[in-house]
């Protein structure tokens, strides 16, 4: 088994689509299901899904992009530190992210130094080679990046590395969840979980929402035969009216996780409140380095203090990432939005939910077909 | 930043892994997954090993597709 081949299987996701239409028919109301990560977005369109679905199913996109959610203040934060000479080290999405004047790449083609880095180890063996350079890390991420990242500074300290930091802007997927679910406006059916956030948090973690909100949850993987399940396991219990998390990702996702990502995490940061762009800030949604690793905190080393002046670009990004509109709704999508030309950040990252909407749908944009099926 | 496809680790030295993504060598921090062995499936995740796949799961579920 190679876990891909037997998760595209054609004969096998007809019939899954099959049963979700049967079960659909036995709800006589329009169920809406939140996903809460990227990497499923792209899946859900890419492969057509949303294609198989019945039309009182409707899959709304959530805030599952770690770029996107950043706001323009972190932005703001780290182009202060390059323009104060420190180096930039960061995953390559958040390099054309707008701030509030200008983005990491503009302050690179003016000289600041900016690196891409495909992890974290990467960014620590700068720091190791240019011992003369004090080189930032932009914690961006959620939970499935956050142990990467305090692997790093943990990693650090044992080898008395002090020239390495991070600007943390690290979020937690369950309080933005609850903040979601609180909110009527969205009014949520059922969450499909994301799943690799799932292999770190294990699927336990999302038992409040089922238990104090009967929201059921699913944790699924990425391939068709996986989500078609996740969303007929959401479905049955919908029609039965039960809630409870159900984890279709087994082969990779445990109810308690990874647990020595998770003690690493726990070891280095501690949860605080944190500011999500589109929702406002959130209890206990972000991780805050603890005192014992301060030094590697460049806030608190090297305090920055930035007035990021709010800017109306037009953009609806907040409500794209509270699942309000998709994005066709947005006046600036395709033009003068676009990936070659991001107004705001979901149109910026590979998984943003404008940047997958363009790239896989975009052909139907123009007969104004949305992902909810319906025809305007 | 993450790779949804589960990956083949070929060699292990210490902390560090080597996997085969389209026919380039990658290494892969072991650091949040100590007890991969070789041949193991992994999912990888911005260089880190986060989780092996566990392949009886994986036939759990088609077993319940009745295939």
């Amino acid at each position: 088994m190679k876990y891909i081949s037997e998760f595209r299987e054609q004969r096998l996701t007809e019939r899954i689509a099959k049963r979700i239409v049967d079960i659909a028919k036995r709800i006589d109301r329009e169920v809406k299901l939140m996903q809460v990560c990227g990497t499923h977005g792209m899946a859900i369109l890419r492969y057509g899904i949303v294609d198989l679905l019945p039309p009182n199913v409707k899959i709304i996109s959530g805030p599952g992009c770690p770029v996107c959610v950043t706001p323009d203040n972190y932005i703001d934060k780290a182009i202060a530190y390059i323009r104060q000479g420190f180096l930039i080290t960061t995953f390559g999405d958040m390099v054309r992210v707008p701030g509030s004047e200008s983005t990491l790449l503009q302050e690179k083609s003016k000289g600041g130094k900016v690196k891409v880095v495909y992890s974290t180890m990467e960014a620590l063996n700068l720091a190791r080679s240019l011992p003369e350079e004090r080189v930032i890390f932009l914690g961006i991420g959620f939970e499935t990046t956050a142990p990467t990242i305090a692997a790093s500074i943990s990693m650090a300290k044992e080898e008395g590395i002090n020239n390495y930091m991070i600007l943390s802007g690290h979020k937690l997927i369950p309080p933005a969840m609850r903040a979601l679910v609180e909110d009527e406006e969205i009014a949520i059916d059922g969450f499909i979980c994301p799943g690799h956030v799932s292999v770190i948090t294990g699927s336990r973690v999302y038992e409040f929402i089922a238990r104090d909100y009967h929201v059921p949850c699913v944790v699924t993987g990425f391939e068709p035969v996986d989500i078609l399940l996740g969303i007929s396991f959401l479905l049955l219990q919908i029609q039965k009216n039960e809630a409870r998390v159900e984890n279709e990702y087994g082969r990779v996702v445990s109810s308690d996780g990874n647990l020595i990502a998770k003690s690493i995490m726990n070891k280095v940061f501690i949860p605080g409140p944190s500011e999500w762009r589109g929702m406002g800030v959130i209890e206990n949604s972000g991780l805050v380095i603890r005192k014992e690793y301060s030094a590697y905190d460049v806030e608190t080393r090297y305090p920055v203090e930035v007035t990021s002046p709010k800017v109306d670009r037009g953009c609806r990004c907040g409500d794209v990432l509270r699942g309000l509109i998709e994005p066709p709704d947005c006046p600036l999508f395709n033009d003068p939005c676009n990936p070659s030309h991001p107004v705001g950040p979901c149109m910026v990252s590979v998984e943003g939910t404008c940047n997958i909407y363009y790239r896989f749908w975009s052909g139907r944009v123009n007969r104004k077909i949305k992902i909810s099926g319906k025809t305007d | 930043m993450c790779l949804a496809i589960p990956v083949k680790l070929t060699s292990i030295e210490g902390n560090i892994g080597w996997v085969e993504i389209g026919g380039i060598k990658r290494k892969v921090s072991l650091v949040l997954l100590p007890d991969a062995q070789v041949g193991d499936y992994i999912l990888i995740h911005a260089g880190f090993a986060i989780s092996k796949v566990e392949e009886k799961e994986a036939q759990e579920l088609f077993d319940l597709l009745n295939i």
